[in-house]
């Protein structure tokens, strides 16, 4: 039987083959995603596997930005410092050759073992991640780069110094800055999108996510310690609120996912990364045929966009 | 028949240890009739304690006797996921419309301040904590174009939690939204004055409230992305006696003034003033 989620994206499919393909809009690659989204994914995803995203997303062998970076990228420069303060290890930055362009990139960085986890604060940035974030996006407009960022964050850090750094005007700043750029944005969430912290980097002309990757509000712990009064709780407060990929497509939070191997993208980094790079090079493409100053009133645009009322 | 009544669910859920009664003072325990505090603007006349301000009354504070026009009243909020936590987000928005007389978290509109036209959007902490759902996201936007279309300054009052949890990833995308907005509004030539009243924490303190051209803190408001409570469990880390507060954040340059109510409409009538293009 068809569920409500198959008919949606149905209708979706439909809908993009009818379209007629505007100036340098590549619809064919999206119109085929789609196609093999519709067959992978029948039936609507049960809480259960809504659960399992939320694990695959955290996964301790998920590929992270910076093994992406090594498999994507040609002379790789990585840039350091926020020119203030501190130079942020949750946050990668820096220049690289992508089929035959440079990309100015940006992404959270957890760490593999404990040493290196506590070193880069467990991928959860401070102010001063956010400001060298900034830093690379006006690098990026002043130089015209493209910028890619790269969100896996489990939320921005929620400590004493990081309030007396400015945690919250640092994330409003770095949205604002986002939606002032003129050069082409792609994002893509590739583990947690974890709330306030994930969107600081995520206002992008195209925002992908990986299909394992989830994009919350808030964690599906403190939503249930709040909402529920239990932390325990967290696998019904993630069913709630429904942090997948799919449903964030039909929210149209996201324009598209990136599918990953079967099983989750740890179970073959190599191929996981070059789905991403494809859908990268796709969006890519489609957006650098667009005038600088369209760019920015149409990435504006579609955030003004976003939210259901009546 | 059993003679007990299994009130464990109720009990979960009970939104707050039963505290002192609403009028009486936090700070210094003074306790006073509605009259009292309404004619004090919910300062404390003993301490000077700012109890939270409801979002009509604090328009009728800020603006000039009749001059208020609402807009966009009408707008209300869907159930876009179909939240069930334990009770459904229906059944919450409706008992915030009665408790409160109000449609959603925040009211939007025109009004003169001392004279000047302006802009205002104001929330309400009572609304379901103040938080920011798609209908929040939306007014303020509007207010933002509607601030834009007549060439006037836009004045917003927070009051917030943050995010709607209820309205799952919709709720933070209404943080980029709002800060789309204001840069809309920046780009039509006019300022936000943003006035930080007691709690502008997390979704909202990360959006719109800090792109304020100039940001107005109340007397002892608690200012914070993460609120003490969850930082001092994730973090254990011993938290300073003001953490968070306005005082605070005027020490480490996050707000650009302290203004107690009672001074509060003078004080952005000057900004108005020295933010008209002619200066008077």
């Amino acid at each position: 039987m068809a569920t409500d989620h198959e008919l949606r994206l149905r209708e979706r499919l439909t809908r993009l083959r009818s379209l007629n393909l505007l100036g340098g809009a590549r619809v064919s690659g999206e119109l085929e995603k789609l196609q093999r989204q519709l067959e992978r994914i029948q039936a609507a995803p049960t809480d259960e596997e809504i659960w399992r995203s939320v694990e695959l997303a955290r996964h301790q062998d998920r590929p992270y930005t910076l093994d992406y970076v090594e498999r994507l990228f040609d002379d790789w420069v990585e840039l350091h410092g926020d020119r203030g303060r501190a130079d942020d290890h949750a946050v990668v930055i820096g220049l690289g050759r992508f089929d035959g362009r440079t990309l100015a990139l940006v992404g959270n960085q957890k760490g593999r073992d404990i040493k290196e986890r506590t070193d880069r604060n467990f991928g959860m940035a401070y102010p001063e991640g956010y400001r060298k974030a900034m830093r690379l996006m006006e690098l990026a407009d002043l130089h015209k780069f493209p910028l890619v960022s790269l969100i896996d964050i489990p939320g921005a850090y929620p400590g004493v110094a990081a309030e007396q750094h400015g945690q919250g005007g640092a994330i409003a700043r770095s949205q604002a800055l986002m939606s002032r750029l003129e050069v082409p944005i792609v994002c893509c969430v590739i583990g947690e999108g974890g709330s306030g912290g994930a969107i600081a980097t995520a206002v992008a002309d195209r925002v992908l996510m990986q299909e394992h990757a989830i994009y919350t509000v808030i964690s599906p712990e403190g939503c249930a310690a709040i909402l529920w009064r239990d932390a325990a709780e967290a696998k019904k407060a993630a069913a709630a609120f429904k942090p997948d990929a799919l449903h964030c497509l039909e929210l149209g939070v996201i324009d598209g996912i990136v599918p990953e191997p079967e099983g989750g993208a740890h179970t073959h980094p190599d191929e996981a990364a070059r789905l991403l790079g494809e859908s990268l090079r796709e969006s890519l493409e489609e957006l650098e045929s667009i005038a600088p100053d369209d760019l920015k009133r149409r990435r504006r645009a579609k955030f003004r966009s976003l939210g259901v009322y009546a | 028949m059993s003679s007990r009544i299994d009130v464990s669910i109720e009990h979960r859920n009970v939104p707050e240890p039963p505290g002192k009664h609403p009028n009486t003072c936090p700070s210094c325990s003074s306790h006073y009739r509605d009259d009292e505090l309404e004619a004090a603007l919910w300062v404390c006349p003993h301490c000077g304690h700012h109890f939270t301000m409801r979002a009509r009354a604090r328009i009728a504070s800020l603006t000039d006797d009749g001059s208020f026009v609402e807009e966009a009243a009408e707008l209300r909020s869907e159930d876009p996921l179909d939240f069930f936590d334990l009770r459904p987000y229906t059944e919450r928005l409706a008992e915030a419309e009665m408790k409160t007389g109000l449609g959603e978290a925040i009211l939007i509109g025109q009004g003169m301040i001392d004279g000047n036209a302006a802009e205002l959007a104001v929330m309400d902490f009572a609304f379901m904590g103040g938080s920011m759902g798609s209908v929040v996201g939306e007014k303020f936007s509007r207010a933002c174009d509607s601030a834009a279309q007549r060439g006037v300054p836009l004045v917003s009052v927070t009051a917030s939690g943050g995010a709607r949890m209820q309205e799952g990833i919709l709720s933070l995308m209404q943080l980029p939204k709002t800060v789309c907005a204001v840069e809309d509004l920046h780009d039509a030539g006019q300022p936000l004055i943003s006035v930080m009243s007691h709690p502008t924490t997390a979704g909202v303190l990360a959006s719109f409230a800090s792109l304020g051209d100039v940001i107005v803190a109340e007397p002892g408001a608690l200012l914070a992305f993460t609120g003490p409570r969850v930082v001092q469990q994730t973090t254990r880390e011993k938290l300073p006696d003001d953490f968070g507060l306005a005082e605070q954040n005027l020490r480490f340059g996050h707000v650009d003034a302290i203004v107690a109510r009672p001074e509060l409409k003078a004080y952005v009538a000057r900004l108005l003033r020295l933010f008209s293009r002619n200066g008077d």
